[in-house]
């Protein structure tokens, strides 16, 4: 067991080699195509520019060089975790995305785990009556959270739980100036990331129901079902132990192939609860043409991506013996 | 399928081939009712202008109107005076503009690179699938703003930057029909007669391989369209042109008190992009009958 994760693990890291240095071209190429460069970004925040000072500025940079030497110095920087700096900001743009870095990861996972549970549950459900009228009502819901936009869901949940019941507050992640601590800290934290996390998870909710329904229907003609029914085992035992944990893999894949538009999602939501995270804060790079902190938010988002597909491949080898290492 | 498709499918055997699949649309409900839907809204798009005359972000009454408030405009009027219904029948042109465009350029590319790997293999299919899971990993939405940033946000540039952030699942559907298909004996065939790559990927296999596809560009029409709006709410859209996305932004401000302005655009984009997904579902029906219960 321990062995073929670490062979999984192995595999891997030498596939994900590549594409990360791919990602890297990418965003160097991205950042060669943005309009102005860093010596125009900071002569507008300085307010004076000659000709003779944004010369130095661009011999300082190295933006006076080629393309290519520019890429060389660019990946030399990288290895030194250095992702240039932000003028605006006034702060290197590692700091700054590290900085909000924790808040997005937190409201992508409490998004994601709310919609692996009510996906699965409703797909169970959906698969379990298939054709009888609770799957024809959950079809339905279902489809209509994949087609709606999830700001606007996020937006209707605002209206509802927040402005008509006035349950739950729709604005950053924490009562500003409230000093609590303790239980009441994480209370008021839980209560802030209810509503965009439920604005996060609606459309993937609706993926992961439909995936589960349908792998949940394929898995009933195995043979492996018709022995555990022939040995006698409860059906709700045969359907959670042998009929859920087999649809489950192909879920995990998609989930996987999905992250990217989790954090895609992210920017669009963050925006509009006012949530301090990571896609804010590329919104507000692309409002202040800040590129360098939008390319190292594009950057590293792509290597959370490569990451979290990692963990899920070690995941595959332990729910599927048959994944060979 | 219902018995009275099956009966109407086996009486139609004998039938032309066109024939049967003509009746299977029209016996699947599921596309109906989403082809219903979707020719509602190509129709708001192509006579908007006859359908609500005059410029829909002109000033034509007080501000915030109620829906019903005042028959002259029955789904009342935003925080400019402007009137919501003309904006919601302009705003399905975008959509369906920006939606249509950019799974175009998405599809073009994809069919593309998902043919030359799958017929190729070989090293030409392991250097473009890089590729392809080099934009899968990319966050779709981020890399659309960034490229929206390069440029300015217009219709084009937006539809130009889903487009290109949205190809790699057609690639990889191309790629599976054109790995299973290269060996089929039609091919095999073709190529005995001398007939050139080019040839048989275009007029052999490329028929062949098109039903998944049409599936998939339906479910990126939808996408296409809910990335938009999401730009848009962003407010990075083009200033000139009426979008749904664009209308919830600005009604936004609004929530508290007039949350009609957002969501009556929400509900028109979500009737949109269900009406594409049905299509696309009731397409799988029909295309793919190995998935019929």
């Amino acid at each position: 067991m321990g062995r073929r994760i670490a062979a999984t693990l192995r595999r891997t890291a030498l596939h994900a080699g590549p594409t990360v240095l791919g990602i890297i071209v990418l965003d160097f190429l991205l950042l060669q195509l943005m309009p102005g460069d860093a010596a125009d970004v900071i002569a507008s925040e300085s307010g004076v520019a000659t000709a003779e000072t944004m010369a130095a500025l661009r011999h300082q940079f190295g933006l006076d060089q080629t393309v290519l030497t520019q890429l060389l110095n660019f990946l030399g920087h990288l290895a030194r975790l250095d992702l240039g700096y932000s003028p605006r900001y006034n702060m290197p743009v590692l700091d700054l995305i590290l900085q909000r870095l924790p808040g997005t990861l937190l409201l992508m996972t409490t998004a994601l785990s709310l919609a692996l549970v009510i996906g699965i549950a409703l797909g169970s459900v959906m698969a379990a009556w298939a054709g009888k009228w609770p799957d024809r009502i959950l079809s339905v819901v279902v489809l209509l959270l994949y087609s709606m936009p999830g700001f606007w869901v996020g937006l209707m949940a605002v209206v509802l739980f927040s402005v008509k019941l006035g349950w739950l507050p729709s604005d950053s992640n924490m009562t500003i100036g409230a000093n609590l601590s303790g239980w009441s800290m994480i209370v008021d934290r839980a209560r802030h990331l209810v509503l965009p996390a439920l604005a996060l998870a609606s459309f993937f909710v609706a993926v992961y129901a439909r995936l589960v329904r349908t792998s949940m229907l394929e898995v009933q003609r195995q043979d492996f079902m018709r022995t555990a029914q022939a040995k006698g085992l409860h059906p709700f035992l045969i359907q959670l132990r042998h009929a859920l944990r087999n649809a489950l893999i192909p879920v995990t894949t998609v989930a996987g192939m999905h992250l990217g538009n989790l954090l895609g999602g992210a920017v669009v939501v963050e925006t509009l609860f006012g949530w301090p995270g990571m896609g804010r804060l590329a919104l507000e790079a692309v409002l202040a043409r800040d590129f360098s902190v939008l390319l190292g938010v594009l950057l590293l988002s792509s290597l959370l991506v490569i990451l979290a597909n990692m963990l899920i491949d070690l995941l595959h080898a332990w729910l599927d013996p048959r994944v060979a290492a | 399928m219902t018995v009275d498709a099956q009966l109407a499918d086996l009486g139609s055997r004998a039938a032309p081939r066109q024939g049967r699949r003509l009746r299977a649309f029209l016996h699947n409900p599921t596309f109906i009712a989403g082809a219903v839907i979707l020719g509602f809204f190509v129709f708001l798009a192509l006579f908007a202008d006859w359908i609500c005359p005059g410029d829909p972000q002109d000033m034509v009454a007080q501000p915030v109107l109620w829906p019903g408030q005042d028959m002259q405009f029955p789904l009342g009027t935003d925080s400019l005076g402007r009137d919501v219904l003309s904006n919601l029948v302009y705003g399905a042109r975008a959509s369906l503009l920006v939606g249509v465009s950019a799974a175009s350029i998405g599809l073009a590319i994809g069919m593309v690179v998902g043919a030359l790997a799958g017929y190729f293999g070989g090293r030409v299919d392991a250097l473009l699938m890089r590729l392809v899971e080099l934009f899968q990993t990319t966050p779709t939405f981020l890399l659309v703003v960034v490229i929206v940033a390069i440029r300015e946000p217009s219709l084009s540039t937006i539809a130009l930057a889903i487009g290109l952030a949205s190809w790699p699942t057609v690639a990889r559907l191309m790629r599976a029909q054109f790995r299973s298909l290269r060996e089929a004996d039609f091919v095999m065939a073709a190529r005995s007669l001398g007939y050139s790559s080019t040839r048989i990927i275009v007029q052999e296999i490329l028929p062949n391989a098109l039903p998944p596809v049409i599936v998939a560009a339906s479910v990126m029409i939808a996408n296409a369209i809910l990335t938009e709006a999401g730009l848009s709410f962003l407010n990075m859209r083009d200033a000139n042109v009426v979008s749904w996305g664009g209308m919830i932004g600005d009604g936004r401000d609004l929530l508290r008190t007039a949350w009609f302005l957002t969501a009556l655009p929400g509900a028109a984009i979500a009737m949109a992009v269900l009406s594409l997904n049905l299509v696309g579902d009731g397409l799988n029906d029909i295309l793919n009958p190995r998935n019929e219960p």
